[in-house]
Parts: structure tokens; sequence; C-alpha cells
């Protein structure tokens, strides 16, 4: 009775629509990660415990109430940002960027942290400033976001740096910044563009860019990998070589199959009709997210949760368009398929955030 | 005011939710148009790049023919052995990978000297082998450290093998790996496409001649590669078809007699069997080792073999020219005869000089006071060379020309190997177009004993000799006697070739036949090696001047340096009745041909008619003349004249006849 009880108490807070379509792309993932992995177990186990750990996460994350979280956002905020900072000053350089913070027993990548630190501080702030929220609360807004984005970009690290910025730009515009600002906003951005290209990017940066405009300019290079992806999609056809028969994949052309490039292995081998599929999960996912977060109660609820699906939306765009070579190769695994715990801890935990917004609004009514 | 704001606040936030899922939605239709167009408008392109990454077309090498002799000894092989391998382009620094390799792989300097050479004549991408032959133990140390030399590694192959080393390597000649000009000449033949993967190609001899055959065709191997080159598995399988084995007519054992015959001598021997013009023998001394050229030789031996004075990689079967000096006898003979000039029996006398109508210039025999009355076949068999002076002034240059002609001289016999010189029957014409100077009445005397501007190489003085003792015809000297086609297993012979029908009257055929039986006689020149022979033995001697000797000097061995002394020759064959093999030998600086080149070509046809097998090298004997002749030309240095042109002929003073 008890055990029923609590069992029940534990998986209240679940929106059975969205865990059912998370769970199909989960399996999916098994499969892919199997292939890509030259058929080894040990991978396939491995990724079985990370998706433990994640669905863990994601349905304890279901049980904290909003409120609670919303207490979490400026310390973690703040912790963030201490630790970037530590980065920058201390930090250890790995592959000629400082990402990693050496805490003497482990090694963590602040940056992480910051992924949904930072939509949860916009969301908490823009909630504070609700009654009274003027042009000046979103330019304060705006500053808090740039904080982190900068010190990552510092690292460099332009990937993160950008998806952040993406994930905070979401929460300000769906927190109602004026189509003004968000017009002046890009003109600007236009305007700063080559400025940036010309001072603020690395050369390894501009030559990733320029090789995705061009893969054949440095085809044993990062073009290699653009070019050996693109075969692997186009080669896939209508419906695919089939699962484990990916010529690509199992031949070794593809580096990182398993990882950032495993959508190339699923394209390779499941072809258009399983991209469709694909993109058809990522938008049930989306959909349903977006609706769970319009029914959040709070603003904070709403931001939190419309930011973490557009987010999830942005890794999957950014992942398969850089895969399929229309962006510049930038270090995104493919949410909740590519083999690898950090990414799919995140995403599980933004999911469990999502569903638990969506839940504890008639906590908060009554 | 809290409500309506909270309100308007919710109904903002759905329609920018609203927009952005918009944006979201037209993002993936992006995404799905790219798909489309990658997965199906630009699908056949991506599935060949995919198949051309994947599929590797490796060549299958066919074994190279083998050359057996006529009782199939093996003369040339293959055998499967490890070499290691540098691709230049991938290995980095080179000079430290060498190093790093000399620690676990036995590399000397010739390795590295002839590493150094093959690379200046290859391409940077293709793999040139540092060291050939490893050890088993060697394949194994590099096979552990394979990983720290990219762009190195160890290749099971074909080697081929030459087991006789010097003995056949003017005749069988070498293979050696195919460089830009063997490449400009497979591709003007279209062959280059049968010759992926092969990299040896025939360079020399019965190796060149026969290259198409021995070399098969090249199978195709259709592989799945990974992105490091390897092959995962076989696909499909074109098999390579071997080479043709290749049956020679010569005779390894013959062969070797002939050689050890030589001895430490300098010289070449040819061996025909009159019956159908097949190479018996073909040797020319000294050799050379061919299995140093099959994988690039090495500077140190390429020296020593090209700057040798005894020039070994020549061979003087075909490209040393020298005067026939009295070999030409027997056909001035034969011409005398059947142009009417000369009648059996009729004798004239020699006072031992010559001389022609209005001059006091003497041509004077080899010996001093003459042979007395001599007929022709006395003239034969004893060399006389009053007789022929006599002769070929009587015939005159033209007649001459014409009729020695017709046993090949001053023509290429079309023997299956390259480089065969032409050697050279004067005529005035020749010499109006070499010298620009009119033909002197005294130039014609000394042509009668094979002297002056005549040139032939052994190889011809062999197939001239054919004709006398095939009563006129003469076959084409063929190496080639059978080939075994690999994809039939069938045996093909080939057939011999009539290269010239010489109208000859048979008993004058049979009376120079007579006169050179006599010579091996007691009282003929060649007595010494014709002594005990159960045989009828027919031959003739010659002597070729190597430097002119003054109206007023005497030959003297003893006063002349080794290498001024005469060259030897020696023509014959036997039975005379009914001939089996015809012998023309050559002994540089070998003195009277009776004396060096006679008794080595008495032991090459002892071996075959009589299966004798000689334990020893000729030692020279001392045949009675010195010197056959004198008023003469000397043998240009033969040694050097470049194929297929006539090498200059400068006459020392003394050696142009003055008294006219």
């Amino acid at each position: 009775m008890a055990i029923k009880f609590w069992l029940r108490r534990l998986f209240s807070h679940i929106d059975l629509p969205l865990v059912g379509m998370l769970l199909v792309l989960m399996a999916l993932s098994s499969a892919v990660v199997y292939s890509a992995s030259g058929s080894s177990m040990d991978k396939l186990l491995s990724q079985f415990v990370n998706m433990g750990v994640a669905l863990t996460a994601m349905l304890l994350m279901t049980l904290l109430p909003p409120q609670r979280l919303m207490q979490f956002a400026l310390p973690i905020y703040v912790l963030g940002v201490v630790l970037l900072v530590g980065v920058a000053a201390a930090g250890d350089v790995v592959n000629g960027a400082r990402r990693w913070l050496n805490l003497g027993v482990t090694r963590i990548q602040p940056s992480e942290l910051m992924r949904l630190g930072v939509p949860l501080m916009l969301a908490w702030y823009l909630h504070t400033r609700q009654e009274v929220m003027a042009h000046r609360d979103f330019a304060l807004a705006a500053v808090l976001l740039l904080i982190p984005v900068g010190l990552i970009l510092k690292q460099p690290d332009l990937g993160t740096a950008m998806l952040i910025s993406a994930s905070g730009f979401y929460v300000l515009f769906l927190g109602g910044l004026s189509w003004r600002i968000l017009a002046a906003g890009a003109v600007s951005l236009a305007a700063f563009t080559p400025i940036a290209w010309r001072y603020l990017l690395h050369d390894y940066q501009r030559q990733r860019v320029l090789t995705m405009l061009d893969p054949t300019s440095d085809p044993l290079g990062t073009g290699y990998h653009i070019i050996q992806a693109t075969i692997a999609v186009g080669s896939g056809g209508l419906s695919g070589k089939g699962w484990l028969h990916g010529t690509q994949t199992h031949l070794d052309f593809l580096p990182e199959g398993s990882t950032d490039f495993i959508f190339a292995v699923f394209s390779e081998e499941f072809g258009l009709l399983g991209n469709i599929v694909l993109l058809l999960l990522y938008s049930g996912i989306i959909w349903r997210g977006l609706t769970l977060a319009v029914n959040a109660s709070s603003l904070f609820g709403r931001l939190l949760s419309g930011s973490i699906v557009l987010t999830f939306f942005t890794y999957a765009f950014v992942n398969m368009g850089m895969v399929s070579g229309i962006l510049p190769v930038v270090g995104v695994p493919l949410p909740l398929i590519s083999y690898g715990g950090t990414s799919m801890v995140t995403v599980l935990v933004g999911f469990g955030i999502v569903m638990s917004v969506a839940s504890h609004k008639k906590l908060v009514k009554t | 005011m809290k409500l309506p704001n909270a309100h308007e606040e919710l109904l903002r936030f759905s329609s920018r939710i609203r927009i952005a899922g918009l944006g979201a939605g037209l993002f993936f239709l992006i995404l799905l148009g790219r798909f489309v167009w990658l997965q199906l408008i630009q699908y056949d392109r991506y599935h060949s790049l995919a198949e051309s990454n994947r599929i590797a077309l490796v060549p299958a090498i066919p074994a190279r023919g083998v050359i057996f002799d006529r009782n199939s000894v093996i003369l040339a092989r293959n055998f499967s052995a490890y070499t290691l391998e540098i691709t230049p382009s991938k290995a980095g620094n080179l000079e430290d990978t060498i190093n790093r390799l000399s620690t676990l792989v036995h590399i000397d300097d010739a390795d590295r000297k002839r590493f150094k050479r093959l690379m200046a004549e290859s391409k940077d991408f293709e793999s040139i082998p540092i060291h050939t032959h490893l050890t088993e133990a060697e394949v194994a140390r590099f096979a552990v450290n394979r990983f720290r030399f990219p762009g190195v590694e160890t290749r099971a192959r074909l080697f081929r093998q030459y087991p006789f080393g010097n003995s056949f390597a003017h005749v069988v000649g070498y293979i050696g790996r195919i460089n830009d000009d063997d490449l400009d000449a497979l591709a003007e033949s279209d062959q280059d496409a049968n010759y992926r993967g092969t990299d040896h190609i025939g360079k020399l001899g019965i190796e060149k001649s026969y290259e198409q055959w021995l070399h098969g065709h090249t199978g195709i191997e259709k592989v799945e590669v990974d992105a490091s080159g390897r092959a995962v598995r076989q696909l499909s399988r074109t098999p390579p078809q071997a080479g043709d084995n290749i049956y020679l007519n010569l005779d390894s054992k013959l062969q070797q007699v002939a050689e050890t015959a030589f001895g430490q001598m300098r010289g070449s021997l040819v061996a025909l069997d009159p019956k159908t013009g097949g190479v018996l023998a073909l040797v020319s001394e000294p050799g050379f080792d061919p299995n140093l050229f099959v994988d690039g030789i090495d500077p140190a031996n390429w020296k020593e073999l090209n700057d040798s004075p005894d020039h070994p990689l020549i061979n003087r079967t075909l490209r040393g020219v020298y005067p026939p000096g009295s070999t030409i006898k027997p056909f001035m003979a034969l011409a005398g005869l059947q142009l009417g000039l000369r009648r059996p029996g009729e004798a004239i006398p020699d006072p031992g000089f010559f001389t022609l109508p209005g001059s006091s210039h003497r041509y004077r025999d080899w010996k001093v006071g003459g042979h007395g009355m001599v007929d022709i076949k006395k003239a034969i068999t004893v060399s006389c060379d009053t007789y022929f002076y006599g002769l070929a002034q009587q015939m005159g240059i033209h007649r001459m020309h014409d009729f020695l002609t017709q046993f090949g001289f001053g023509d290429k016999t079309g023997i299956d190997l390259d480089g065969e010189l032409t050697g050279l029957m004067p005529s005035p014409e020749w010499k109006e177009k070499r010298y620009k100077q009119p033909w002197w009445p005294g130039e014609t005397v000394i042509a009668g004993i094979g002297q002056g501007y005549t040139l032939a190489t052994p190889l011809q003085l062999a197939v001239a000799t054919m004709a006398i003792a095939n009563n006129g015809v003469i076959y084409k000297p063929q190496l080639l006697r059978a080939w075994a086609d690999t994809a039939t297993g069938k045996m093909h012979y080939a057939a011999p070739q009539i290269l010239n029908r010489v109208e000859l009257k048979p008993e004058f055929v049979q009376l120079v036949r007579d006169a050179m039986v006599q010579v091996t006689q007691p009282g003929g020149t060649a007595a010494a090696a014709g002594a005990g022979a159960p045989y009828l033995f027919a031959a003739k001697t010659g002597t070729a001047q190597v430097v002119g000797i003054k109206q007023n000097q005497r030959y003297d061995a003893a006063h002349l340096s080794l290498r001024n002394r005469d060259h030897a020759l020696f023509i014959a064959f036997a039975p005379a009745d009914n001939p089996r093999i015809v012998v023309a030998a050559m002994v540089e600086n070998g003195g009277h041909g009776g004396s060096t080149a006679g008794p080595i070509a008495r032991k090459v046809i002892d071996y075959w008619l009589l299966g004798k097998v000689p334990n020893a090298p000729v030692t020279p004997v001392d045949a009675p003349p010195d010197s056959e002749q004198e008023d003469a030309a000397p043998a240009e240095e033969p040694l050097v004249a470049p194929a297929d042109t006539v090498p200059a002929i400068t006459a020392p003073a003394g050696a142009v006849p003055n008294g006219h």
C-alpha cells in the first residue's frame, strides 16, 4: 500500500506524451550508438547507464517545485560566474582552449553549469520584475546574460557561448522584449558581425566557418569531417543502407561517429524516411514542451520552460545543420541521440523542470 | 490592474511561443529541404562518392612466366619474399625513418644508395624498396614496430631469380623496375592498363624480347577498404592469368661447357642447330650476374661492371663486330666456284705475295715464301692469302659484295634478341657515302681475306656457316623453342624460319666442306684443335688484327701488349657429312684462331655430339702460324659501337695499300 502510494507520488508530475516521445528518441539512440560504435556492447551498456542516470535526474527534477527552483537561480548564477572567472584566471588548457577548472578533486567545465544557470537566472530576474517591467529591466537582464557569455567566448568556446546566448535570448524574447528593440538588435548584430569576424574570432573559428562554406578547401583537415558526413547523409538516399550497414560509418570514414556526428550515421542507415521520423519526433517534443510552457502558472515557469524547449530545438537544429553541411562545425551533440552522459543529463533535467513547472501550477493556485 | 496585466502578459507569452514554434518549424523545414537535396536529388553523386570511398580496385599481379632451356632446366624463376618499402610522400623525414629502421632491419650502405637512386627515378607516392629479402625475424620485428613508421610497410612480392647467375645473363637478360621510358612505351602500345601494379619489366635478353608473353594478364580484385586504406573484405576477383612459360633452344649444359672452356679469356661463342636455326649456346665472356639488376643495381656494382675494361655488359655475340679475317675464305671460295672464276683442281703458284697489275706493292701471304702450287681446296686448308687476293681482284668488289651479302653479312640475322648490330659488307657505294672517297683496287684485294672494312658479328659468322653446312639453306637463328600457353596448357613450338636460300651447286659445297674438314687434319691450320676428333670436323680459322702492322714490320705477339694482340676467330660444323651443330667462336686478343678459339669450339662440339664433359678451361695450344696475313686494317675496337650504326673505321698508316 505504502509503496504504491509513494510510487504514485514519484510519478505524479510526469507528462506521459512528452516522456513517451523522449523514450522513443532514446530507444533510437541505443540503436544508433550501437551501430556507430561498431556493435560495441560496452558502449551500449554505458549509454544505458547514462540514460538511467539522466532519467532519474529528470524524475527528481519533476518533484522539485518551481518555487524551490527559483531560490536556486541567483546562487547557481553567482557560483557559475565565479567559476568562469576562475577558469579565465587559472583554468587548464585542453586543445588550445581554457575551459576546465581543476578543483583538486576533480575537473569541471563551469560553462556546462551555465547552460541551465543562465536561463534560470534570467527567468527568475524577469519574474521578480514582472510588476514593473521596463526597458531598464531588459537591459539589466541583457547584462546578466553577457557576463557569462563574454567569459565563455574568452575561453574560447564559440559553440557554447552561442547556445547560452540563445537560451538567454529566448527568455528575453518570451518575456516580451519589444519588437523595436529586437529589430534594433538584429541590425546592430548584422553590423557587429564583420567586426567580430575581424577582431574577436580566433583563427580556428574563422577557419571553421570558411571550411563550412567550402569544405573542399581543406579536404584533409576540418573539411574532411564535413565532406565525409555529407557523403554519409547523401548516400543514405530515401530509405538508407539499413541498420549496421552504413559503409561510411563502419569503414571509419566518419570521425566522431557516435558523438557529434551521430546524425550522419543515423542518416546513412535510415535515409530520408528516418530523418523525417526524427524531425517529427523532435517537432512533437518541442510542440508538447511549448504547450506545457504555455500552461505554466508563473512567469518564471513559463519563461524557463519556453527557453529550455527552444534551446533543445536549437541543439537539434544546429547539430543536424552542421552534419548536413549548412552550419559550421561546432561541438554540439544531437540531443538525446549522441553518446555521452553530460548532454543527456542536461537535456533531461531541463525536461524535468518543464514537467515540474507544468504540473505544480495547481498547487500554487490552491 | 494586476489581473488584466497578468492576462495580457499571458496572451503576449502565448503569441511569442507561437512565433517561436513557427520559427522552429520553419528551420526544421529548411533542414528537411537540405535532406531532400542531399538524399534524393544529389543521391547518385553521394552514392558514388561513398562507393569510391569504400571500394578499391586492387590489381592482382600475374606470376611471370618461367624460362626453361630445351631440357626444361630453369633459367629464370620466381620466388616469394618480403621487401621493406617506403612511400616517401607518407614517410616524413626519410633520413630519420631509414636510420630508425636500420635498428630493426639490416640496412647497409648499398641499400641506402640504391634507395636514393630509385627515389630519383620514381614518383613520391610510389612505394620504393629500402631492403629486399627480409628474414622472418626481421618481418616480425618490423610488424611489432610498424606503428612507429608511417609510410613504411612490408610487402610479399614475387622475385625473379636467375639460378645460373653469370652464365645466361646475355641471353635470358633480366627484369628491372619500370622507369619513365618503359611507362611511355607501355602507354604507346596500350599496355599500361595490364601493367597496373606491376613494377618490373623485361629490360634485356629473352626477358625483354618475350615480355608480352612472360608478363601475363593482370587480374582485378575488388575489395572493400576502410578509411586507412586497409582491405576489409574481398568483393569480387578476376584472377590474374600467369605469363606463358618459355622454352629456349639453349642447352644449359652446352652453354656451361662453352663458358668453362673460355676460362679467364674474353670472347664469345654461338652454337646453332643447322637443321632449324635453333640457338644451342650463346656465350659472351665475361658475363655478369643478372640478379644484381632485378631490384635496381647498387652504384658500386654498377660502376664496377660499367667501367670494367672487359666490358662484361656487352653481348659480344651480337654487338661485337670484328673483321672476319680468314673465316671469310670458304665463302670467297664458294663465290669463285659459283661465279665460274675458279674450277676445282685448278692450281696456281703462290710466291708468297700478290701484286696488283702496274704496282709494286706486295700483299704478303702469312707464310713467307708461299705455299707452292695451290688449288682452291688447298687454299682453304692452308688458308692461303695469295690465292684469295688474286680471286678477289678478279671478282671485283661488286660481285663480292653481292655474293657474300646472300650469307647475311652486313645485315641483321633477326635473332630474337634486341640490340643486334649489322656488321659491314663494304661496297664502293657505301664508301662514297660514308667517306666521300673512291674505292681503291687494293681494298678489294684485302677484302678477299676478310680484312679492311668488312665487319661481322660472331652470330653472323655462325649463320653464314650454316649455309655451308646446309647446302645453302640459312635458318633464322632462334632462341625460342616453344611456349606453354597458361590459359590452355598447350605447348606451341616455334617453327623454323628460312632466312635465305643461297643458290649453290652441291658439288661446290661438298668441295668447300671437304676443304674445311682438311683444316682440322694434319697440315691444316686447326690440326691441333681437330686432333683425335671421332667425327668429321669441318672448320676454318681466322685472325682479326687489333693494330695495324706497317709494311716492313712483322707481327710479333711477344712485343705487343696483351690487349693489342689479334682476336682469334673460328667457325666450324660437325659432323661434316650430316651437320648437327654449327659453331662460331671468338677469343679477344686470343692470337691465332686455331690456338684458342678452336679448342673451345671443339669442346662444345664434343659435348654436343659425344656428351663429353670437359673439366678444365682451354689452355691455348701453340698452333704453327703466328699470323695469317698482314696488310690489313686493324679491327675497330668493337665493343663501343653504338647500336645500329656502323662503327667508323680509321685505317692507320700502312693499312691502306699504298702502291697503285
